[in-house]
């Protein structure tokens, strides 16, 4: 149905997708505004938060500069325990502890980024992989800090003052709040940096590479400052799920949380601006129906994915936007 | 014997293997400033590895890369581009799916703001207005906001030769800039290249002879990985061992 009105009235569809193109940061927020009204509950509209940001971060150096990562829980998991131990053993207010985690993970990325970059292609996705597990056994053994398998308990944060504003996280809605302000942030600033010349020699190298270190741009160097900033958003990811959840699950730093970013960015348009967020609502509202029907759920989705990068090769946002701009 | 100006580019004695295969042996040449230099020589004398060398995309196996009188064989490539010296490829190698204004701002890009993450592209207009300038200059004024990848072969080429010039390039280096070139277009970018030549020194690598003699001042030979001639286009016409290997194949 939407195809055929697209035909019968073209101009109106581009000059929507324009406008939205324009006002991406805006759009993005009046949606996340409305979000938690619409969706069956708020802890699953603050998980899509979180994971949107999450696969928004991993989407800078996937979808723009060109390179697959499959490390990426590191940056999100020390995001989270970085936030965790300073809350926990620490005391650290809220406002101390995000910074904390956010900087940990750009620290990790700055290492993992350094020891990965010379590798290009499949070697690449194989060294982070092999150094993103490296950090969860790391995080692992250090059961006194971490709290091992178990996960790092006790990471709450009651109550939030600032200032003239009062307001307790164990509200949902409030917490939703909380950290949709964080997020609109970090979409603004990603919104920034894709806009900017840095953005431009992103998309030129993963255009032509060697075309880019002929004019002059120091290619590793350019994709190891994507990393690292790549790093610094899914870090601010985990701080914010570490709230979230109040505890810190060892899972966060598991394969399966790199592979599940991965998923997500292809699911909803590598590459493109709202697909990450596209693709982790896609995904974690489909985790959540599908679990209600059967304990098989990774079964369904895994069709679904696979029927998604069978059919629509660019993602879901990516096809839409093929569909409006032919 | 090279003419009165000084060298900015020289190599010394040269050497560059792939395995046991030696593409370059033992070569010393210079390539004197503010002028436009052929290398020819008969298929696989080692022209494109020379290029190569010389753009800082090979570091050579043996001998020495001069710049200004500074050595600069090993450096990494983007310093290779960032001290002037800057090249286009014998493929066309452009960005695919940018639009040519984008391919030409990257270009200038690359030597003014490499690491600006935070303003806006749409607000750097000095930027955009020089690269709409350049692309008049190739003759692309009308083509500017055209996706890249849908521009006609010739105008690609164009476009190729207009981001070699952005870098503000010291030299040009071009690898046969006419490779699938209708006639008319060849002309015309002939011209192009004259006018560069003006500005800056331009080394090319060509294989259609008599274009070689029409515009360069100063010509380098190469046969077999080895340096043969090098002189003005009067001098190489002139000498019996480059008629013998070369010229004498067909066209005198």
């Amino acid at each position: 149905m939407r195809v055929t009105s697209t035909k019968s009235s073209p101009n109106l569809f581009n000059r929507l997708a324009e406008i939205i193109g324009r006002y991406r940061v805006l759009a993005v927020l009046v949606v996340l505004l409305i979000f938690p009204f619409v969706l069956p509950y708020q802890a699953l509209a603050a998980n899509i938060l979180i994971y949107g940001l999450f696969a928004l971060g991993f989407n800078l150096v996937f979808g723009y500069a060109g390179v697959l990562s499959f490390g990426h829980a590191a940056f999100f998991g020390i995001g989270a325990y970085g936030t965790g131990i300073a809350i926990v053993h620490f005391a650290a207010p809220w406002y101390l502890a995000i910074p904390l985690g956010v900087v940990a993970a750009g620290v990790t990325a700055m290492i993992m980024g350094a020891l990965a970059i010379r590798t290009r292609g499949i070697y690449f996705a194989m060294v982070t992989l092999a150094l993103a597990q490296c950090v969860y056994y790391i995080v692992y053994q250090l059961d006194g800090w971490s709290g091992g398998e178990d996960g790092l308990t006790g990471v709450t944060v009651r109550q939030v003052d600032l200032g003239l504003m009062h307001f307790s996280l164990f509200n949902p809605t409030a917490k939703y709040f909380f950290i949709l302000a964080f997020v609109a942030v970090a979409i603004y600033v990603f919104s920034r940096i894709l806009a900017s010349p840095f953005g431009a020699v992103l998309e030129a190298i993963r255009e032509n590479e060697d075309r880019a270190r002929a004019c002059g741009f120091d290619v590793r160097l350019t994709k190891w400052i994507a990393f690292v900033i790549s790093g610094l958003f899914c870090g601010l990811a985990g701080a914010l799920y570490a709230i979230h959840l109040s505890v810190v699950p060892i899972e966060v730093l598991h394969y399966h949380m790199s592979g599940q970013v991965v998923m997500m960015a292809l699911l909803g348009g590598m590459g493109t601006f709202f697909g990450p967020f596209i693709g982790a609502t896609v995904f974690l509202l489909l985790e959540d129906v599908v679990t209600t029907l059967t304990s098989h759920w990774q079964l369904v989705l895994g069709l679904v994915f696979m029927a998604c990068v069978l059919f629509f090769p660019r993602g879901i946002w990516g096809s839409i936007l093929r569909w409006i701009r032919p | 014997m090279n003419g009165a100006s000084p060298p900015i580019l020289a190599v010394r004695g040269v050497t560059m293997r792939f395995g046991g295969f030696t593409a370059l042996s033992n070569v010393t040449a210079s390539f004197p400033q503010g002028q436009l230099t052929a290398i020819i020589g008969p298929n696989g004398a080692g022209k494109s590895t020379l290029f190569n060398v010389l753009s800082g995309a090979l570091p050579p196996t043996d001998g020495e890369v001069l710049f200004n009188g500074r050595s600069i064989a090993g450096m990494r490539q983007h310093h290779f581009a960032r001290l002037g010296i800057s090249k286009s490829f014998q493929i066309t190698n452009i960005f695919p799916d940018l639009t040519a204004l984008e391919n030409v701002r990257i270009a200038i890009q690359a030597m003014t703001t490499r690491f600006n993450i935070w303003t806006p592209r749409s607000r750097l207009t000095e930027m955009e207005d020089r690269a709409a300038e350049l692309l008049s200059d190739v003759g692309l004024a009308a083509h500017m906001r055209r996706i890249a990848s849908e521009l006609a072969h010739g105008e690609q080429r164009a476009l190729e030769i207009a981001m070699a010039v952005a870098c503000k390039p010291k030299v040009l280096l071009l690898d046969e800039p006419t490779a699938g070139m209708s006639p008319e277009e060849t002309v015309e970018i002939m011209q192009v290249i004259l006018r560069l030549a003006e500005r800056c020194t331009v080394i090319l690598v060509e294989h259609k002879m008599k274009l070689v003699m029409d515009i360069s001042n100063h010509i380098l030979v190469l046969h077999h990985g080895e340096f043969l001639a090098e002189g003005t286009p009067d001098e190489i016409r002139a000498n019996s061992e480059v008629r013998r290997v070369y010229l004498g194949e067909g066209r005198r």
